[in-house]
């Protein structure tokens, strides 16, 4: 080995360390969930065409405003948010309010993988695997008493550690809310997330817990869950409330209703690239129509984006 | 100067994260507008500083400014439309933000088209008149960017504040012919 390849290796090596601490340190926030059902078993495995989203793609390309506007802020901002101890405020019209603890949460509920597309409305998607268990499961263990006809979540929303809520130019009314109809709620495709790729959910995407709704466009999937409320009227959603012509309540995945902004036919998977963008045909309720279909055979699609 | 930046563009590429398309679609634009923006200044603090040696800088940023919104149209052609006519129309009828955008930048053709001296020289007084079409392009291209806005105007607020009040320190010169 002569003094030049010595040297490039050497730094070859140093770089490889320098990066295998990196991750070491990333990822030492992140617990390892042991034993959990994998894709295969759950039966939600990737399926081709699809392909996994790299690690590295799904957390550091998201929105999450409270954390600033651009797609990097939260992968930067995010780790500002206190996240354990973390309580759910479980509260209904009629019944009384309890505060729930995440970790007691956790015990109770048993882990499985599963991997969904994401479909957000700006027009990209991913493919990710989830960890984490049905919504339904977690209702049933709620236990609302009564059947109401929707449940309203609520992100966390604490201002001296989300910058993005400071923000003077926001026009989103803090805290960020969305709602499901039960029925929607009970699907088999709805899902609470505590984590991907085998660990605890980064703070960006979501930390401790969120909703992954695959059928619907990617804003329905709210982040880092703070409240819970079983009612019997409809709640008004964050992005509704801005501009309603623009988002509607069940924002379900359809290339047929185009968003003012944003063509729905297409999307692009990512990761894409200029040279190619990976554009491909948007599917209804993004390829899970055999599970939803049936919950909207009365409704007007059209008129109920 | 072109290939200088299309090699910029390249090397970034890597770093522009999963979606370069999108990331490439804000910077070009926002770049553009800038260097337009620019261009408008240049006469007003040439004025008020009393340099008129600013003015040579004028014509470069105007085209710095096509060049740049040029590539933000090509970045749309590919990353977002795939270069299918059919789509392009439908985007021009559907979405105003769109038609906008798209009918200032083919309002700034002309504008460097003529940018050179000799065509200066061949227009005479038309000249001046048509390159206040200008001004027309910074309201487009507000308009582009008021249109956009989804939950934070800061953005398109700041753009259109910096046209105000060009427009304002040049409105006599506007009245005059
Ligand atoms: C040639 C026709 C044009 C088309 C098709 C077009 C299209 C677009 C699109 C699709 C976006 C949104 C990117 C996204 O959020 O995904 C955008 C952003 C932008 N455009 Fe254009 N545009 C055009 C002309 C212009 C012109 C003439 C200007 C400036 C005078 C301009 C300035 C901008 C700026 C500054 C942004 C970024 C806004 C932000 O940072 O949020 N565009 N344009």
């Amino acid at each position: 080995m002569n003094r030049r390849q010595f040297v490039k290796r050497a730094v070859g090596g140093s770089a490889a360390l320098l990066a295998a601490q990196a991750v070491a340190s990333n990822s030492s926030g992140l617990r390892d969930f042991d034993s959990y059902v994998s894709s295969k078993k759950s039966g939600w495995a990737v399926e081709a065409p699809d392909v996994l989203t790299p690690l590295e793609n799904v957390t550091n390309y998201n929105n999450f405003y409270e954390f600033g506007m651009d797609k990097s802020d939260p992968a930067q901002y995010a780790s500002a948010m206190t996240l354990d101890p973390w309580s759910i405020r479980v509260s209904s019209d009629g019944g009384k309010t309890v505060d729930v603890q995440f970790e007691d949460l956790l015990r109770a509920m048993d882990l499985e993988e599963r991997i969904y597309r994401l479909r957000c409305v700006e027009a990209w998607s991913m493919v990710i695997p989830w960890l984490g268990f049905p919504l339904a499961d977690l209702i049933r263990w709620l236990d609302p008493q009564e059947n109401y006809r929707f449940v309203h979540f609520q992100t966390r929303y604490t201002r001296s550690e989300m910058r993005g809520t400071r923000s003077f130019s926001s026009v989103i009314d803090w805290p960020y809310q969305e709602a499901l109809r039960m029925d929607e709620a009970m699907n088999t495709l709805s899902f609470i997330a505590v984590g991907l790729y085998g660990k605890s959910l980064p703070a960006q995407n979501g930390a401790p817990l969120r909703l992954v709704v695959p059928w619907k466009y990617g804003f329905k999937s709210i982040k880092s869950i703070a409240s819970i409320h079983f009612t019997n009227r409809q709640p008004e959603t964050s992005w509704q409330a801005i501009a309603p012509h623009e988002y509607g309540f069940y924002a379900n995945v359809n290339p047929e209703v185009d968003h003012p902004r944003w063509s729905q036919r297409y999307e692009r998977r990512l990761p894409s690239s200029l040279f190619n963008p990976n554009r491909i045909p948007t599917q209804m309720f993004n390829g899970y129509g055999e599970y939803v279909a049936d919950l909207y055979k009365n409704l007007n699609l059209r008129r109920y984006y | 100067m072109l290939s200088f930046v299309g090699l910029a563009l390249a090397t970034v590429q890597n770093q522009l994260g999963p979606d370069p398309v999108k990331q490439l679609a804000l910077l070009t634009g926002n770049r553009g507008f800038q260097f337009l923006l620019l261009s408008l200044l240049i006469s007003p603090l040439a004025q008020l500083l009393a340099a008129p040696y600013l003015i040579q800088w004028r014509r470069p940023a105007g085209l710095w400014a096509f060049y740049f919104l040029s590539l933000h149209l090509l970045v749309f052609a590919q990353g977002y439309i795939g270069w299918s006519w059919v789509i392009l129309i439908e985007e021009l009828i559907e979405r105003p933000y769109i038609s906008v955008g798209a009918l200032a930048w083919v309002l700034l053709v002309p504008l460097a088209l003529t940018s050179t001296r000799a065509a200066r020289l061949k227009l005479g007084a038309s000249w001046a008149i048509l390159h206040r079409l200008v001004y027309v392009v910074a309201v487009l291209g507000c308009l582009h960017l008021i249109w956009q806005v989804r939950s934070d105007w800061i953005n398109a607020g700041v753009y259109t504040l910096i046209c105000v009040l060009i427009a304002g320190s040049r409105y006599r010169n506007a009245l005059r012919f």
